[in-house]
């Protein structure tokens, strides 16, 4: 715990500020301090989310620019090298999965891939499926967690419902049952796009439920409190308070759940790669490029150890920023 | 404490049967919306005209909806017969659909793997259990130390981690490089040694996960009940330590734990498709894997259908458990 606490049963937004305003005034800063600012100063003092949330930035980055990066280096992720395999075993020469000044990550069995190239371009597919997803489960979760959480009675016990049913099943099995039942071809897109597309929706649509139960409990306990009694005594109607009072209060905690749902996102778009129901070759994933490892592991161990550090320094890296950040905005948290 | 059991019981039935619907939906209502023929799915992209139409009749696509999701329905339990483009295919009861494409029902398949995922499922759960839960309860008694922070940084990393990496390093290091363990599966009719040295890197794989997962929540868990009023109460009047711990606060930490192990285990029944998968393990799992390769989609939902059944039992299982622990379950 960084500041003392007040009232230890409040969560995130509305207990931080008013902890903030009880600290400030112990302290000698009178002026107020908004949220975001107090999360930025406990954040600024945990260096392994810092560390972390530098490597997520660097990693989107990129995954922006992946096309420019590979043509300063000089490599281009489609192009075979033939030259640089051994013809017999179908592995690069070399040492190290052939670890050259030209390629650095080496070069993949029997095409000759450059996997520096692959692994950049491939940082496109997992950042995007993971943040898009994550932004699909939280227009899903806010709406009906807000909706529950707000209008009670059956609306809720509906939602509840529909949330425990989701949670409680195997999310990778439906996942992959749904994607293998998507066309290959819709909405004017083919190949990697409708994939891309199917993912997106399928992961974002399984996530929901851990943003709206969040979202619904969040609901539920500021709809008794002081200020929207207040406004409601005032005369605001429904709309009023749920867009001016509750929403803004629901930022935090859904920025936490946003941040700690992106590395599974990712972990789940790896997953249906390497199980063949993920984008397309020759689009480059991780999932895939292990995926296609499994049968070099024993003689090219460095062609499975790139793609899998680089999934695991991502995923990582979010989950470190993610602990952080929930423990930045939310005090009570902080274990 | 009947009437709670009979509750739970209906409720498990009306589950049931919005989970086959369910599944149903999955596979013949989201394919038709999306504009795929299903009869094309069901026998694969490389089938002719003829035996498409074949399978069309089979499964009665040309019927109303309601009439294709009975007769799905009943097929769990009544068995099918499906007839169409001149011959007849028997689907003996529990059918959870045919395979058109390799000519045979799923539940028999699926029978005859299942005791690979049993075996991988419950031997990987000793393991996390024992360590999961062990990490968890020292690194809150002990929280802030530098055994608590080690623990939690291996833990951290056991939840990043892919677990078809993890299971590939180990082949690499422990079966290849170091040559310790033979990682081929062998069957546990033929030999027990082999058995048991071909399982023995899938259930640390699997539940290095698991343990990583079940030891941040145990901290978690526990450090929150630490902190309630009964535990200063229990301090107050005088117990020791030791009995505060083992009587108080152990036995709230690991209700919450049992219905999360209740829910792993059950979607484990549906095979750790990875995990099988790296392995080359012959379980539920990996037959997902060989049905996405030959576009066998009627295993995929055999599959899906027997998970669900199985998280369903194991949900049951665990309110049961619930009310013989908490009577505050029983009496409510």
């Amino acid at each position: 715990m960084t500041a003392p606490l007040h009232e230890p049963t409040a969560e995130a937004a509305p207990s931080a500020a008013e902890e903030a305003a009880v600290a400030g005034a112990d302290a000698k800063a009178v002026q107020g301090r908004s949220l975001g600012r107090i999360a930025w100063e406990r954040l600024k003092r945990d260096k392994l989310a810092l560390t972390g949330g530098v490597v997520v930035l660097l990693l989107i980055v990129v995954a922006i620019f992946a096309p420019l990066i590979t043509n300063i280096v000089g490599q281009d992720p489609d192009v075979y090298h033939e030259d640089l395999i051994d013809p017999l075993f179908g592995t690069p020469r070399g040492s190290l999965g052939g670890i050259s000044g030209d390629h650095w990550f080496g070069v993949e069995p029997v095409n000759g891939r450059d996997i520096f190239a692959r692994i950049v371009h491939g940082a496109r597919i997992s950042l995007l499926v993971g943040f898009l997803s994550a932004v699909v489960a939280v227009i899903i979760g806010t709406v009906l967690g807000v909706l529950a959480g707000f209008f009670g009675g059956w609306v809720d016990a509906l939602i509840s419902r529909v949330m425990d049913g989701l949670l409680a099943f195997p999310q990778l099995l439906f996942i992959i049952a749904l994607v293998s039942v998507m066309p290959n071809e819709m909405l004017g897109l083919s190949g990697t796009g409708v994939r891309l597309f199917v993912m997106i929706l399928v992961i974002g649509f399984f996530g929901w439920p851990y943003i709206g139960r969040v979202v619904r409990g969040q609901t539920l306990s500021m709809r008794e409190r002081e200020y929207v009694e207040a406004a409601r005594s005032l005369g605001a109607g429904r709309f009023y308070i749920l867009f001016k009072e509750l929403l803004p209060n629901l930022v935090a905690p859904i920025i936490v759940y946003t941040t700690m749902m992106i590395p599974t996102n990712i972990l789940t778009e790896a997953a249906l790669s390497f199980l063949g129901v993920g984008v397309k070759p020759p689009t480059s994933s991780w999932g895939q490029m292990l995926s296609s490892a499994i049968d070099y592991y024993q003689s090219d161990p460095m062609y499975m150890v790139i793609p899998g550090l680089a999934i695991f320094i991502t995923v990582l890296a979010f989950n470190l920023f993610g602990d952080g950040v929930r423990d930045a905005l939310d005090p009570k948290g902080s274990r | 404490m009947l009437a709670y059991l009979i509750r739970r019981l209906f409720a498990a039935v009306v589950m049931l049967v919005v989970i086959i619907l369910v599944v149903f939906g999955i596979f013949f209502l989201v394919p038709k919306w999306a504009g795929v023929d299903i009869a094309t799915s069901f026998v694969g992209k490389q089938a002719d005209p003829a035996s498409v139409e074949a399978v069309r009749q089979k499964l009665g696509l040309g019927d109303p909806i309601f009439v294709q999701a009975w007769e799905f329905f009943k097929a769990i339990f009544a068995g099918r017969t499906y007839s169409g483009g001149g011959d007849v295919t028997e689907c003996a009861a529990p059918c959870f659909g045919y395979s058109f494409r390799s000519e045979q029902a799923v539940w028999p398949v699926l029978t005859e793997r299942f005791p690979v995922t049993l075996a991988l499922a419950l031997g990987a759960a000793v393991l996390w259990l024992i360590f999961g839960l062990a990490a968890g309860v020292l690194s809150a008694l002990k929280r802030g130390t530098l055994w608590d922070r080690g623990a939690m940084v291996v833990a951290l990393a056991g939840v990043s981690l892919p677990i078809y990496f993890t299971g590939l390093l180990s082949l690499a290091v422990f079966s290849h490089s170091l040559g310790w363990i033979n990682a081929e599966f062998v069957p546990l009719d033929e030999s027990f040694s082999g058995w048991f040295g071909g399982m023995i890197l899938p259930w640390i794989t699997l539940a290095f996960l698991y343990a990583a997962m079940y030891a941040r929540i145990t901290r978690a868990t526990m450090m929150e009940i630490l902190g309630e009023d009964y535990i200063r109460t229990a301090r107050a009047k005088g117990l020791k330590e030791q009995v505060v711990i083992r009587k108080h606060a152990m036995r709230s930490t690991l209700t919450p734990l049992l219905t999360m192990l209740g829910m792993d285990l059950g979607a484990l029944m549906g095979g750790a498709i990875l995990t099988e998968t790296t392995f080359s393990l012959p379980g539920l799992g990996q037959k997902v894997l060989d049905a996405i390769q030959n576009q066998d989609l009627p295993f995929i939902l055999g599959v899906v259908l027997i998970t669900s059944l199985a998280v369903l039992i194991a949900n049951l299982v665990v309110d049961v458990l619930y009310a013989v622990i908490d009577p505050r379950v029983r009496l409510a």
